[in-house]
């Protein structure tokens, strides 16, 4: 009984008491949130043009993370070091297009799954190779201060990394819908073979997807490099975008940022008002459950195009 | 030469339906089982632990995730949770049941993992592909942190671990640590070959024709009157089964002792993925070979510089290592991405004409 009431009353009654508690603890949810909306759209954007679910997202962003901070360490500038592991990013995506993608064509989704497994840790082990496997610190020049809007407690750091997030998700809106090349990766991601015969390239295509996944990955590494430190872990963080990924449907990009919120608001307060009747560290699992839950209701996710089957 | 079957005519259909339809094929199995049976004749103790146990452990795990992803076509990535459910009930069974014989006790720890197997396999019926994937992924982390938490399951003790208590069968001393690395070969082995042999006479059963037909196109398959909570949920349960079975081995025979990351995401459940993608989709000889192969490179990569007199340091090794696994995954995947299973086959077809070709 003491349980139950712990679960079902408890919390609903501490979320009435303390408000500014709640409303502290959606914020920060919020700001974790477009955190792993960034690395989601990673997945999203090579899912939808190439049909691969990428597992080496999380990886990228470590490699990239490294690469970064790697460069500065050796006394590169910032911006010169901005630039370098941009070019790195664009050299990987080459590399794996010409060594992997093109030879993969027309394979299962799970046999590419395993590829990208297995270029996981490849990516991984190159990155620790060339620069250690200590935890870094990434100092980029975010101011890290609290401060008060009204009564809840904010950083600067988080808000300031909402912004860069908010940023990127517009730009590349703005790409999608507006460049050639946007309408192109579109047409492509809607069928393969018609995209083939109206003349759009896929091979440069899918260069061109690696290209902006790894920048998703790159800025996805400077912030929460910037916020925890660069480290082995970082690469974990795809675990995280797993279940953003089934919440908000793997083929949408606003599923991959409305679903990253509602993981990360989610997360944050479930730790906060039932974590204790758990026991604590709830968050690892919570999510998979809530995406789960989710998904009993709504299979395609939340603005994941609708499974029609036909026999 | 030596393998054609020409002149084996099947004049009934249980001849034409035998698991080994081929005279040569059933020697070798036999041969190949016999051999097995002898190793600990001839290999020494680390020899035993560090690889043959645990490759059969392994094989075990990966036909019942073939059993689930091959044959009828669900993806999951719960393997090393299932595992875990098997050695956590395993644990608690021997521990708490005085006198209660280890080998039952296992096969229970099989039945919980079932259990567990068929709550986390419900979602199948709504959902597929890489989102059931990931939704197996719920069942990794919370049973894993559930083990963690949860002080009954490791019967409180303050390190947390669970550690296999000493268990006779028939009069010989086969689980904890004193037992010899023979028993515990032993009973490995003879688990693999009952539960590899029933794993082929599924498949090739009512049940195993129903989850192909589920895994080739379930709503055909529905249409033809094939019961799709069933057949996945029996799925589930089977594969969860032999999972719990070969996690309860895991502890039991091969570590001895174990906390839940040894059941983690990376240790079990990618491994076993990779085992049977690289020894073959539906194919219980391929999961057995995958399991070899996956087991065996890493131990190949760590021994083999210091082999060639090569002196590097353990980091940079490891890394190499990681760099050497990843590419050859990519390679195998691109060279043969229906794996081992497949190769055997062009192999064979080659040795029915060997040495005369035409």
């Amino acid at each position: 009984m003491e349980f139950l009431e712990s679960i079902f009353v408890a919390p609903f009654v501490e979320m009435w008491n303390y408000p500014e508690f709640l409303a502290e603890l959606i914020l920060v949810g919020l700001s974790t949130g477009v955190l792993y909306s960034l690395v989601a759209l990673g997945f999203v954007l090579i899912f939808k043009a190439s049909g691969m679910f990428n597992f080496a997202q999380g990886a990228m962003v470590l490699f990239a993370a490294l690469t970064l901070v790697g460069l500065m360490e050796h006394g590169v500038p910032l911006w010169a070091a901005l630039l370098l592991s941009m070019a790195v990013m664009v050299g990987l995506a080459f590399a794996v297009e010409r060594l992997m993608l093109r030879y993969l064509v027309n394979q299962e989704g799970l046999i590419l799954f395993m590829a990208t497994i297995g270029l996981n840790f490849i990516l991984e082990g190159t990155g620790q190779l060339f620069w250690g496997s200590d935890v870094k610190r990434l100092e980029i020049g975010i101011p890290d201060k609290p401060f008060d809007l009204g009564p809840i407690l904010l950083n600067t750091f988080d808000v300031t990394a909402a912004f860069i997030g908010a940023a990127l998700v517009i730009a590349l809106a703005v790409f999608f819908q507006k460049t050639p090349m946007g309408r192109a990766l579109r047409a492509v991601a809607d069928d393969h073979q018609a995209a083939l015969s109206v003349g759009i390239p896929l091979k440069t295509i899918w260069v061109a997807v690696w290209t902006i996944a790894g920048i998703v990955a790159l800025v996805a590494g400077i912030v929460w490099g910037a916020k925890s430190g660069v480290q082995f872990s970082l690469s974990l963080i795809a675990l995280k975008a797993l279940p953003v990924l089934i919440l908000g449907g793997f083929t949408s990009v606003p599923g991959a940022i409305v679903g990253g919120l509602i993981i990360g608001v989610g997360e944050k307060v479930a730790e906060g008002f039932w974590g204790p009747a758990f026991g604590g560290a709830i968050e690892n699992w919570f999510a998979y459950m809530l995406a789960l839950a989710f998904l009993v209701f709504r299979p395609q996710g939340l603005f994941g195009e609708k499974i029609i089957e036909r026999v | 030469m030596f393998y054609r079957e020409a002149g084996q005519f099947k004049t009934t259909y249980r001849g034409d339906q035998a698991v080994f339809p081929i005279f040569q094929d059933k020697i070798a199995v036999f041969a190949l089982i016999i051999v097995a049976y002898m190793v600990p004749l001839v290999a020494n103790e680390y020899w035993l632990q560090a690889i043959f146990i645990q490759f059969l452990v392994f094989a075990l795990m990966a036909i019942g995730l073939n059993l689930l992803m091959g044959y009828a076509g669900q993806v999951s990535l719960g393997t090393g949770a299932f595992a875990a459910v098997g050695a956590y009930a395993c644990y608690k069974l021997t521990t708490n049941i005085e006198g209660m014989n280890v080998i039952v006790a296992i096969l229970l720890s099989g039945g919980c993992a079932a259990a567990v197997g068929i709550v986390f396999g419900l979602p199948s019926l709504r959902i597929k592909g890489f989102y059931l994937a990931v939704a197996t992924l719920a069942a990794q982390f919370f049973i894993l942190w559930l083990f963690n938490k949860v002080g009954w399951f490791y019967n409180d003790n303050p390190s947390g671990t669970i550690t296999a208590p000493p268990r006779e069968f028939m009069g010989f001393l086969i689980t904890g640590p004193r037992a010899t690395p023979e028993a515990r070969y032993w009973v490995c082995l003879t688990f693999l070959v009952a539960f590899a042999w029933f794993a082929k006479n599924l498949v090739r059963g009512h049940i195993g024709r129903s989850w192909m037909a589920i895994r080739d196109m379930d709503i055909a398959a529905e249409i033809i009157g094939i019961r799709p909570l069933q057949t996945k949920l029996m799925a589930f349960a089977i594969s969860s089964f032999y999972c719990g079975v070969a996690g309860a081995l895991m502890i039991f025979c091969w570590l001895g002792s174990a906390e839940t990351e040894a059941f983690d995401l990376f240790n079990v459940s990618f491994r076993v993925l990779f085992m049977i993608i690289i020894g073959g989709l539906g194919s219980i000889g391929g999961s057995i070979l995958g399991a070899a192969f996956i087991i065996l490179v890493p131990i190949f990569l760590t021994n083999f510089p210091p082999m060639i007199g090569l002196d590097i340091s353990t980091a940079l090794q490891k890394h190499l290592e990681e760099i050497i696994f990843g590419v050859m995954i990519v390679v195998f995947l691109i060279v043969e991405p229906e794996g081992f299973a497949r190769l055997w086959q062009i192999l064979r077809e080659k040795l029915r004409k060997w040495p005369f070709p035409y």
